[in-house]
């Protein structure tokens, strides 16, 4: 097996790639066609045989979650596409739909077909405005060309896509806060049960997937399900994006089968910036416990990384050398959890408020030790008790960071403050460019 | 200032998108900031009217989604990404440097009405950190030198275009295009950015492809009972709900 | 979110399928769908709790009531402690709460914490101190020290979310309890959460304030001091109060309430919890209009018209006693009683007996109000053949059936301004169960709307008409197990009243009169009309006669009907009676009665024969009617007595003395007195003695009487014409109006809603060049009222407008409702 595999974005370099002439060009919308003489069930079927695991971060079986859906229901189903990302370090679904958007629309068709939906949805996150224009656009030529609207391709389906931009929270990407946000509220999570497959949008069954998860959808469906098996490990099938971020030679987007690990990825991105050392990683987005050079070769599955001590997410690689102050790199983390906590639950909402003034306190370099015994308890009260998995993403840069970067916490009390030089670890700092 | 009548239509035809028309709601703030330059009480209680909820519940919504301003904004919204790769790869140098010169806080509009500062959270642009956002536009690979030279041309009237995109529109201009009425530039612009085509080149490079359609594999090990998968899923989160589920 | 419909049928079977679980080591069996917090209740543990609320959805926010689930029911437990309020029970379950796992416990703890550290260490200052649920579970499951050393949330306080409720941010602890209640059982999301995260915060929009008829009862369940009263802010210390249960006196519903007062002075009033009635809710002016005992005019001593000076001056209770008796023996059987729907049933009955034994005369009516052209006859007869002897116990309508009836019908009921615990059963009817409702009226009103009902648009007038028509409406379907609501106001419409009972004989649907006064329907019970006597006997039945004669020791019982309420005052008027007995009314009201002309000519005359007549006047405050009458007596408000209303169900609602007033008297005492004097005495002294009586007299069991079959008559000709744009007005009286039963509380009456004139499209673009919210000029046969002008779904040729409003007394001021009104724009075209 080759060490990258450019399915999803095999195309990107394409000459007006996001077009749905260029797109077509290259068998764009064969597997809608395909799928379309495929019943439905079958088209489940072939996901849930591939394996494919949700790409925005959880991982739960895809094929599965659609044959959740109430057949019998008799609202509408509805698809709704996750396309917030918001989480820190997280950056494929954005370039994704900004170069071939017409890969996720195919993919929604193909999806909403299976579920039996007749009207779809893609929420945006809204601070990408080039990228609601892309789908805009995508949707537009789809409608032209028959791949959406009324009896789709002779067919007798008929599906309606709407494009739907956010206006900034990250917990729009929880589903549930999603649907909230989608039906014009506040975005908050909902209790659970009723799951969305069974009440969802206008409490009707419907499917949330991540863009990645859709996209991924028409290669399946193309190549079959075997194909997308072949590739991964064992209980992670098939391909993932990458995406490299932080001090390494070639930052950016890298797709590969799952599996692959970070020294083979650092490796394919030229180094860590300068030679310098890695001194710490997230292998899937801030919500996951961050590892460090111990970690190089741990493949990078579901699987492994859950033994690791940490989560694949959203394989959104950021790394940081060691110029890098961990406490201060943490302290923003839960600011931003802080800023995007909704607000509902009282261990999310005030805990990130206190965590942020406790660490505030420590990075100045004030405080004692037990503070991080404090901060470990403060964390062990919003793990788990917390209303959404947002609250457990915000323990989780702190518990990992105190876990294998004790030191460098003290080191700011010892100091009476940061011991790091910021411009040390910017991209500009071999320019010598100044503040 | 009451809305133009234009604008009350067409917040009906966003309403009308939707099965529900409340759904509608999000669009409809964007389209009034495109028409008001921020939330006004007016855009609030036209978007109550139409759905038919209380402006309280509207204005629920309006303070809870940063995009959201209840100040003016600048023709030109500047946004810095201090999340913490992009603040520790300068996008902190970047801000400080912008507050300096522009001679503003967080959130303020310089006096000339030109810009807005403010620092954002992540956008999905990790790797071209740092990052920053006009008006919602990719701004990658900044460096405090950049982002001055880049909020002088804003201020001068210079054509700025985004470097994943296209020319930079007014702010209003772009809530518009949120709301759901595109204006015609989605043709501007590359398709990728080069960190987005790092690994495809290599690839390229390499010869590396994915498999071939007709390869088969094994697809045995797939978990195909609820419960195994659930034990794979990724987050104690998910089991403890699934159970829930079951019980 | 959107609420999922259950079904109502059926369920009854599935509820009593028990669920086997353990809890702390015990075994308990509960109904499946019961919450883990609830059916810890069972087990005697109190699981702490902040968003929980039994009368709303879970929502699981506050997480404050984690528990350990070591077995979910299926051999498997959750990985986390779980929110016990939002997880159902499950067969085999096992649940360990604070009292026995570490995990739990400490999970409770750290969420009391994170909760403590924004909140402000107020408590000394704080009106929920004492009685904080905060508080108290800070102090039983909270740990003893705070470690967060710094800085607190703080926000400018406090602001005012109404005129009424004010709101400390800081004190908040975001349960949403308030929120959740004004969206889903009030019908009024005017408040809301806003902000995100850390700065969340509850908030209204500021050019709509938190005006809900039900606002106050947020107060009440908010867990914390956050939101408090203008009226109780800062009053008082919960250590400090008395706690009595009462029955708010304020409309027909019965609702439970909890009187709180320090030294002989009511200090607040609370929702009390009588799940078959009010549940724990109730309205603003159930809460907040109870000043109104308590104002400078409340009557101290008896009073007696000098005879010299002609003037009114203070006697003793004996004198006054005298002076009364003597002039009732003159008047002989001239006399007239207007009680007033406003007794306890135990006064009521001392009026009825009074009027019967005392004064020898069937001359009694209650209803304070326009009876119609007919002078209430057909009110009179529908209310002794269908309502009276009715009961929850006679399988007579009650709020449980409305919960899950299938249809509901109302007519000339506005329940949210004229019943609000029925408001509030029939939405939570029409949301949890999909009840239908259908109100015959001249527009959709808020109320309806909230109620998901939908509006069989009626005329004023042709309520017969409509409701005749109802029987073959195949949508609206009363056949598949319907309930008819009539209010009092239908009786206005001849035939209506009849017409909705034929309605329910022909459909099977079931029927049920709502009055508007808390003492009209036990008024009703103990014979306070012209045709009744106590318990149902009709005067007209010699053998009811007879059985009451004997009963009460009476050698004989006046045999004719009496006179109504309307003929009473004509028959004063003329000169044919020469006294009346009166009280519990408002003088406005009983001039309404008299066609409302508060300064017209009739009024004038009923003013001057109320002077020449001998009046007696029982009240609480002095009035225009003490003003012209010869003996006043102070008489009891319901806190200083005890007694009970029947509410609209014919359920029996008991209360007790609250307060020691040594300045008045309850009616009956005073009537006794009177009843003495005159040598005829009614035998009771006392609510006790009363009630005891009425327990004894027991009720009717003879033929009841029947109500003749009144003709239906058809269309009435619209009365819009041609050229004059003349219109007829529709009206009846919002919740917060100006009573005199709401004087004295200033920021409760401020949050009344505004009155406007409502008018359809064809009427409102026949005013030409005005818009919505300007002023128009409301004419009638009284006179002119400029109101702001809004259009609603009515009818050409209705015109909508509120009987009362704070300042605005369109009843008085433009005419009563059913008068033929027009409107124009303002002269001179002011907005
Ligand atoms: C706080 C939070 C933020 C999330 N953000 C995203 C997101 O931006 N995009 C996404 O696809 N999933 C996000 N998720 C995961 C979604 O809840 C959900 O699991 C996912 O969309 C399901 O799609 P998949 O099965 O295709 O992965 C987020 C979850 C949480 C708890
Ligand atoms: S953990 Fe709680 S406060 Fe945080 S985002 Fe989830 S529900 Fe909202
Ligand atoms: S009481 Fe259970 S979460 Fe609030």
């Amino acid at each position: 097996m080759d060490v990258l595999t450019p399915i999803l974005t095999d195309n990107w370099d394409a000459e007006r790639a996001w077009t749905l002439a260029s797109y077509e060009s290259r068998g764009g919308y064969d597997a809608l066609k395909k799928a379309l003489s495929m019943s439905q069930d079958d088209v489940i079927a072939a996901v849930k045989d591939s394996g494919l695991r949700g790409r925005g971060g959880a991982g739960f079986p895809t094929g599965m979650k659609w044959s959740f859906i109430p057949q019998d229901n008799p609202n509408p189903k509805y698809l709704v596409v996750n396309a917030d990302e918001s989480e820190p370090g997280t950056c494929k679904d954005i370039p994704l739909m900004m170069a071939s958007p017409h890969t996720l629309v195919e993919g929604v068709i193909i999806s909403s077909y299976a579920i039996r939906a007749n009207k779809a949805f893609i929420y945006v996150r809204g601070e990408v405005l080039h990228v609601v224009r892309r789908l805009q656009r995508a949707v537009q030529e789809a409608y032209l060309a028959g791949h959406l609207g009324t009896d789709i391709h002779g067919s007798g389906y008929d599906l309606d896509l709407v494009v739907h931009a956010g206006a900034g929270a990250y917990i729009c990407g929880e589903e549930t806060a999603l649907l909230d946000s989608l039906e014009g509220r506040r975005g908050q999570p909902r209790l659970r049960p009723p799951f969305p497959a069974v009440a969802g949008l206008y409490a009707s069954p419907t499917v949330i997937n991540n863009v990645e998860s859709i996209a991924s959808v028409p290669s399946i469906i193309a190549n079959g399900a075997d194909w997308f098996a072949s590739m991964g490990t064992e209980k992670s099938k098939g391909f993932g994006i990458f995406s490299l971020s932080g001090h390494v030679n070639r930052p950016g987007q890298y797709e590969a089968p799952l599996g692959i690990t970070l020294r083979q990825l650092i490796e394919l991105a030229g180094g860590m910036r300068n030679g310098n050392q890695l001194k710490f990683w997230t292998p899937g987005g801030s919500s996951t416990p961050l590892l460090n050079s111990e970690h190089l070769d741990v493949p990078l599955d579901f699987e492994a990384v859950g033994e690791a001590g940490s989560m694949l997410g959203t394989r959104a690689l950021q790394i940081f050398d060691d110029t890098t102050c961990v406490v201060r790199a943490v302290l923003r983390w839960t600011e931003f959890y802080k800023h995007e906590s909704c607000g509902k639950c009282t261990p999310c909402r005030e805990g990130t408020w206190w965590l942020t003034q406790t660490l505030a306190r420590l990075e100045n370099g004030q405080g004692s030790e037990e503070d991080l015994d404090l901060l470990l308890d403060q964390c062990d009260n919003i793990l788990g008790r917390a209303f959404c998995a947002l609250g457990d993403g915000a323990t989780s840069p702190i518990t990992s960071s105190i876990k294998y970067f004790r030191a460098d916490y003290l080191a700011h009390l010892e100091h009476g403050g940061c011991p790091f030089d910021p411009m040390a670890s910017t991209v500009f700092a071999a320019e010598g460019a100044s503040a | 200032m009451p809305l133009p009548q234009e604008t009350v239509a067409e917040l009906e035809e966003i309403a009308a998108r939707y099965p529900q028309k409340r759904s509608g709601l999000l669009p409809m703030l964007h389209l009034v900031q495109s028409v008001a330059g921020q939330i006004t009480p007016e855009g609030i209680e036209a978007c109550a009217e139409i759905l038919e909820i209380s402006a309280a519940e509207v204005s629920g919504v309006a303070t809870f989604y940063t995009m959201y301003k209840r100040r003016p904004v600048g023709d030109y919204h500047v946004g810095v990404c201090t999340n913490t790769l992009c603040a520790i790869m300068g996008g902190d140098l970047i801000f400080e440097r912008l507050k300096d010169h522009l001679d503003v806080g967080n959130d303020e509009t310089t006096e000339d009405g030109k810009i807005t500062l403010e620092h954002v959270e992540c956008n999905a642009a990790c790797d071209y950190a740092p990052v920053m956002m006009v008006n919602w536009e990719f701004m990658d690979n900044q460096t405090p030198e950049s982002a001055v030279r880049l909020v002088d041309d804003l201020r001068a009237g210079n054509e700025v275009r985004s470097t994943r995109g296209p020319r930079v529109v007014t702010w209003r201009e772009a809530e518009r295009v949120l709301a759901g009425f595109p204006d015609d530039l989605a043709d501007e612009g590359p398709a990728a950015g080069p960190a987005s085509l790092v690994g495809l080149k290599i690839a390229r490079e390499q010869g590396w492809t994915a498999p071939s359609g007709s390869a088969s594999g094994d697809a045995d090990a797939v978990p195909d009972d609820k419960g195994e998968a659930v034990e794979h899923a990724d987050t104690s989160r998910a089991e403890s709900e699934t159970t829930a589920e079951e019980s | 979110m959107t609420v999922t419909t259950g079904d109502g049928a059926g369920s009854a079977v599935e509820k009593s399928d028990l669920v086997t679980l353990t809890i702390d080591g015990i075994e308990v069996s509960v109904p499946k769908d019961t919450l883990v917090i609830r059916a810890a209740e069972q087990v005697g543990v109190q699981i702490p709790r902040f968003c929980d609320h039994p009368l709303l959805d879970p929502v699981g926010a506050c997480r404050q009531c984690l528990v350990d689930i070591p077995d979910a029911g299926n051999g498997r437990g959750f990985p986390k402690p779980q929110a016990s309020c939002t997880l159902p029970v499950a067969e085999g379950m096992v649940v360990n709460t604070q009292a026995t796992s570490a995990v739990a416990d400490k999970a409770q703890q750290g969420i009391m914490e994170f909760l403590l550290i924004n909140h402000p260490l107020d408590c000394p200052v704080c009106d929920k101190g004492g009685e904080c649920p905060l508080q108290n579970q800070a102090m039983s499951n909270g740990r003893g020290e705070s470690r967060f050393v710094e800085h607190k949330r703080v926000y400018p306080k406090p602001i005012n979310i109404s005129a009424q409720v004010l709101l400390d941010r800081e004190r908040c602890v975001l349960c949403a309890r308030c929120t959740r209640f004004s969206e889903q059982i009030a019908g009024d999301p005017f408040i809301a959460l806003i902000e995100r995260g850390a700065l969340q915060q509850v908030g209204i929009y500021e050019r709509e304030p938190f005006e809900s008829y039900f606002s106050g009862n947020t107060i009440q369940i908010c867990p914390v001091g956050a939101l408090t009263s203008a009226a109780y802010r800062f009053r008082s210390r919960p250590f400090d109060l008395v706690s009595a249960p009462a029955v708010a006196e304020h409309d027909a519903c019965g609702s439970a309430i909890r009187v709180d007062h320090r030294r002989g002075k009511v200090m607040r009033r609370l929702a009390d919890n009588d799940p078959e009635v009010n549940e724990e809710w109730i309205t603003d002016k159930d809460r907040f209009a109870f000043l109104w005992a308590r104002q400078d005019d409340r009557l101290t001593h008896p009073m007696v018209r000098d005879e010299e000076t002609g003037d009114l001056r203070v006697a003793s209770w004996s004198e006054a006693f005298a002076v009364a008796a003597r002039g009732l023996a003159a008047a002989k059987r001239k006399v007239g009683l207007l009680p007033g729907g406003r007794l306890t049933v135990e006064d009521a009955y001392a009026w009825s007996k009074f009027a019967r034994v005392t004064c020898r005369t069937n001359n009694i009516d209650f209803r304070s109000r326009p009876l119609g052209a007919d002078r209430g006859a057909e009110e009179a007869a529908f209310l002794a053949s269908q309502v009276v002897l009715t009961g929850p116990d006679g399988g007579a309508v009650t709020y449980a059936d409305l919960e899950t009836a299938r249809t509901v019908v109302l007519a000339g009921l506005e329940p949210e301004d004229e019943a609000g615990a029925i408001f509030l059963r029939l939405r939570k009817a029409n949301r949890a169960h999909g009840t239908r409702i259908f109100s015959l009226a001249p527009f959709t009103s808020r109320g309806l709307r909230k109620m998901g009902g939908r509006l069989l648009p009626t005329v004023p007038g042709t309520e017969a008409t409509a409701l005749d028509a109802l029987a073959e409406n195949g949508e609206v379907a009363l056949d598949g197990g319907g309930i008819v609501l009539v209010g009092e106001r239908l009786a206005s419409v001849p035939g209506a009243l009849s017409a909705a009972v034929q309605l329910a004989q022909t459909t099977g649907a079931r029927l049920a009169w709502v009055p508007r006064r808390a003492g009209d329907r036990g008024a009703l019970e103990v014979g306070c009309l012209p045709n009744l006597f106590p318990g149902g006997r009709p005067v007209s039945d010699a053998s009811a006669r007879v059985d009451l004669g004997a009963a009460w020791g009476a050698a004989k019982l006046p045999e004719a009907e009496g006179l109504d309420a309307e003929s009473i005052l004509d028959a004063l008027v003329e000169g044919d009676l020469e006294a009346l007995v009166v009280g519990g009314v408002d003088p406005a009201d009983t001039l309404q009665l008299y066609g409302g002309q508060l300064h017209g000519a009739r009024a004038k005359k009923l003013r001057k024969a109320l002077r020449k007549a001998f009046v007696v006047a029982l009240e609480v405050r002095s009035s225009e009617l003490t003003e012209v009458a010869d003996v006043v007596f102070p008489v009891a408000p319901t806190t200083d007595k005890a007694g009970s209303f029947v509410n609209w169900e014919g359920r029996v609602r008991p209360f007790g003395k609250v307060l020691e007033s040594p300045t008045s008297l309850p009616d009956v005492r005073v009537l006794a007195g009177i009843a003495e004097e005159r040598g005829r005495p009614i035998g009771i002294r006392s609510p006790e003695q009363a009630a005891t009586e009425m327990q004894q007299l027991g009720p009717w069991e003879g033929e009841r009487l029947v109500i003749e079959p009144a003709e239906i008559p058809h269309e009435v000709s619209a009365s819009s014409t041609s050229g004059e744009r003349t219109l007829v007005l529709a009206s009846w009286k919002q919740l917060i109006d100006d009573g005199r039963m709401q004087d004295g509380d200033d920021h409760y009456r401020a949050t009344a809603r505004r009155p406007v004139v409502l008018v359809g499209q064809a009427t409102f673009d026949g005013l030409g060049g005005v818009e919505e919210g300007d002023l128009v000029t409301l004419t009638g046969p009284l006179g002119s009222l400029n109101l702001p002008v809004r259009v609603a779904d009515l009818a050409d040729g209705v015109v909508w407008a509120p009987a009362s409003a704070p300042g605005f007394s369109v009843r008085h001021l433009v005419g009563p409702a059913g008068s033929t009104v027009t409107v124009s724009t303002l002269e001179g075209g002011r907005k």
